[in-house]
């Protein structure tokens, strides 16, 4: 899995970039691994970024956000150090997913699609994650945790820095 | 060559070597040679039969026994009783795991395991495992003995039809592909596995990758493709994983890549992720992804089989049909068609989940009744509350009440009866569930998959959420339902793909069985589940409350009054029916009316 570049103001987002274009031979139809490969280093996609995908792969900006906005996994807003994706399908819900997500919004005190104030945390939730027999299920960056009650949401978050 | 009726394994692993796993070898050879048993019983080494803690360790086939913490001094009785008598040694066995998380446990007596049969028995990461369980075996006698038309022939014998949801004759696709005109044809899998609750493909690309592989590459071969994609969802990082390392695998091994087995056949398989969006499962919207481009589906015809991925012909089927071919065509389609009902062959993979005992994936023949799997299969319903419903066929099935258990399963039956078959997903659900935040629930999900090219789909889906929320907020209006009605009739008429077509799909059938709950959320203001939030009251019952404070010192809005001892009471205009008091009270002293 691509590993998520530590934040900081020395991240080189042109030079993430390149290498994820020169990966993929600069072809037009691995635009969408591209483009999650930028996601999955820098955490979302800059105005930056979609600049040089733009200038080095001849594709207007307004289609590489037409593709970039139509798919649930790119962000291209910042996000937060820890994103958190809660399962909201039907069988996460029905095992008692609601009263689960309601604690994690209480606990950190945003709403989805939420960064928190602190830049520490972003709250989505997310279309089924495949695990449904240990639901309600919820991700955090690439751990996944199931059969979740709320009571075990204080303990889970505070492994993260 | 000699034949012998029972081979046991003996685990090899360094741990097991180091408890003494080769003296139970050889006492166990010395043993079977003193009762002249040494031509019938074959004994052999092998490595990974189980986890570590538990050698020496031993499987018996035919019968799949499996033995733990053997002593040299367990031998002669255990030889006795297993070969001479046919009797299991039960003290000595494997306890089965009771795990109730566990994704796949050991089949009931009423499952048969095609597609799942090497799911948890072979290493997914090492191809020798697959071939020593006749992996790549189809493939070698297809390339070596059988033409293209009648490897098309074979599948249409065995009556074997799309896995993905639309049950779609497989060779009839595959035919079409065939004859269609190109200079090259692409065959694709389409491993986008998006409906909520269902994961049997992600447990195949995990469990048994080669199985898709070795299918899809039979079907390259009958179709005339050389290139082929898996689209997998990026939500499934392992099985991309795994799926990669396999495609390396039977590359090296000249499964895969120019001249497979040696022939003039070529073909060749990348794996290609997905984006997290649900509509890239629809065929034309998984060929625009993997293009680059928006996942919007298109108006059909030309179908992929004549204008597909990047303009040429293209074959797509789901995870699951692929997997099925390799064995279809080793073990003949009349052995396929000899399971199933008349017009639904073979088995099918369910992935059981909500309200059941035993959530997870199960494989049963078509014709199996709903009862029988909710209850023999799925051990009936959590803590034997009565049952309410089950939901088949995913976001754009239907839920199918109490008066359908007795319904056999297959295509035709659960089309008749106002639901899909879907890709498998099945939502059992109890008493406390309300139909019409279910309604909502999936039109929810559907509102924000959908891709928004079409107008029915987009705005249409909207409205219909717009009023399915009103009315769970207590605001329903009178002609709500007939208006229900009239939007599903026409998103269903005009929507451009099946995601559009199938949205109202839980609405209506909801209306259909479960009438009478939308008129008393929406004429008495009432929630008969006790779900919808706007429409329930949590009260204290003086009855039961002895005054311990909990409830109070857990509301997180600070609704519930009263003195140490004295009874509580929780006002309703602060109650934001979190149900927190409800859970931590010990004493059943709150009432949800």
């Amino acid at each position: 899995m691509t590993e998520k570049v530590k934040q900081g103001p020395e991240i080189n987002v042109i030079r993430i970039t390149d290498n994820a274009i020169d990966q993929f031979h600069a072809k037009r139809e691995e635009l969408i691994p591209i483009l999650m490969e930028i996601n999955q280093k820098i955490g979302y996609i800059p105005r930056e970024a979609m600049k040089e995908i733009s200038s080095r792969m001849r594709i207007p900006q307004s289609q590489l956000y037409s593709v970039a906005s139509f798919y649930h996994m790119f962000f291209t807003k910042k996000t937060g150090s820890h994103v958190i994706k809660f399962c909201e399908s039907a069988p996460c819900h029905v095992a008692g997913g609601r009263e689960v997500w309601e604690s994690i919004q209480e606990q950190l005190r945003i709403g989805p699609d939420e960064t928190s104030p602190d830049e520490k945390w972003t709250l989505i939730s997310t279309s089924c994650l495949g695990v449904c027999a240990v639901g309600p299920v919820m991700m955090v960056d690439d751990d996944i945790y199931g059969n979740l009650t709320p009571d075990q949401i204080p303990d889970i978050l505070a492994k993260y820095e | 060559m000699a034949y012998f009726r029972s081979h046991v394994l003996v685990c090899n692993d360094p741990e097991c070597l180091g408890k003494g796993s080769m003296e139970i070898m050889a006492a166990l050879e010395a043993e079977l040679k003193k009762q002249g048993l040494n031509n019938e019983v074959e004994v052999l080494d092998t490595p990974r039969i189980g986890s570590c803690e538990n050698g020496p360790e031993i499987l018996v086939y035919p019968e799949g026994h499996h033995y733990l913490h053997l002593q040299k001094n367990d031998i002669p009785y255990l030889v006795e009783e297993q070969f001479l008598k046919g009797r299991a040694v039960e003290e000595l066995l494997a306890k089965p795991k009771t795990d109730a998380a566990q994704e796949l446990r050991e089949p009931t007596e009423k499952e048969v395991r095609v597609v799942l049969r090497n799911c948890g028995e072979i290493n997914p990461e090492n191809i020798e495992d697959y071939i020593a369980a006749d992996g790549y075996a189809a493939l070698a006698k297809v390339i070596s003995e059988t033409k293209p038309d009648q490897v098309i022939e074979n599948i249409k014998n065995s009556g074997l039809r799309g896995r993905g949801g639309a049950g779609f004759p497989t060779w009839l696709k595959w035919s079409l592909t065939r004859k269609a005109e190109g200079s090259k044809k692409f065959v694709v899998c389409n491993a986008d596995e998006g409906d909520p609750g269902a994961f049997m493909n992600r447990s195949v690309l995990e469990g048994d990758p080669h199985s898709v592989v070795e299918g899809m590459t039979i079907a390259a071969y009958a179709i005339g493709a050389s290139q082929g994609y898996i689209y997998c969802r990026a939500e499934y990082p392992i099985a991309v994983r795994t799926v990669n390392i396999a495609i390396d695998q039977a590359r090296e091994l000249g499964l895969l890549g120019k001249h497979i087995f040696g022939t003039d056949f070529t073909f060749d398989l990348e794996v290609r992720q997905g984006a997290g969006a649900f509509v890239c499962g629809e065929e034309t919207a998984l060929i625009a992804s993997i293009e680059g481009k928006r996942g919007e589906p298109r108006p059909r015809p030309p179908f992929p089989a004549a204008e597909g991925v990047f303009g040429y012909p293209t074959n797509i089927n789901n995870v699951e049909t692929y997997a099925n071919v390799p064995q279809i065509l080793l073990k003949g389609p009349e052995w396929f068609a000899s399971m199933g009902t008349e017009k639904s062959k073979g088995t099918k993979t369910f992935a059981l989940a909500g309200d059941v005992k035993n959530t997870g994936l199960i494989e049963v023949p078509f014709g199996i009744t709903l009862r029988e799997i909710i209850y023999d299969v799925g051990g009936g319903i959590k803590n034997d509350r009565p049952f309410k419903a089950v939901q088949t066929g995913g976001p754009m099935g239907g839920c199918l009440p109490e008066n359908y258990l007795d319904l056999p399963v297959d295509y035709e039956k659960l089309t008749e009866a106002g639901s899909i078959m879907g890709s498998g997903g099945m939502v059992v659900m109890d008493d406390e569930t309300c139909m019409v935040d279910i309604a909502r629930f999936f039109m929810e999900f559907i509102q924000d998959e959908s891709c928004g090219k079409c107008v029915p789909c987009r705005v249409g889906t909207r409205r219909m959420l717009e009023i399915l929320t009103r009315i769970c907020d207590g605001e329903g209006r009178d002609g709500d339902i007939e208006l229900l009605e009239s939007l599903s009739d026409e998103i269903r008429e005009d929507s451009l793909c099946g995601l559009g077509k199938g949205a109202p799909n839980p609405v209506v059938i909801t209306l259909n069985h479960f009438r009478h709950e939308y008129e008393v959320h929406i004429y008495n203001k009432e929630c008969p589940a006790k779900v919808c939030r706007a429409l329930i009251n949590y009260e204290i019952n003086p009855a039961n409350c002895v005054g311990c404070t909990l409830c109070a010192k857990n509301c997180p809005v600070d609704a519930i009054s009263g003195e140490r001892k004295q009874t509580h009471v929780i006002d309703p205009d602060i109650c934001i029916r979190c149900g927190i008091c409800k859970q931590v009270c010990n004493f059943d002293a709150v009432v949800v009316k």
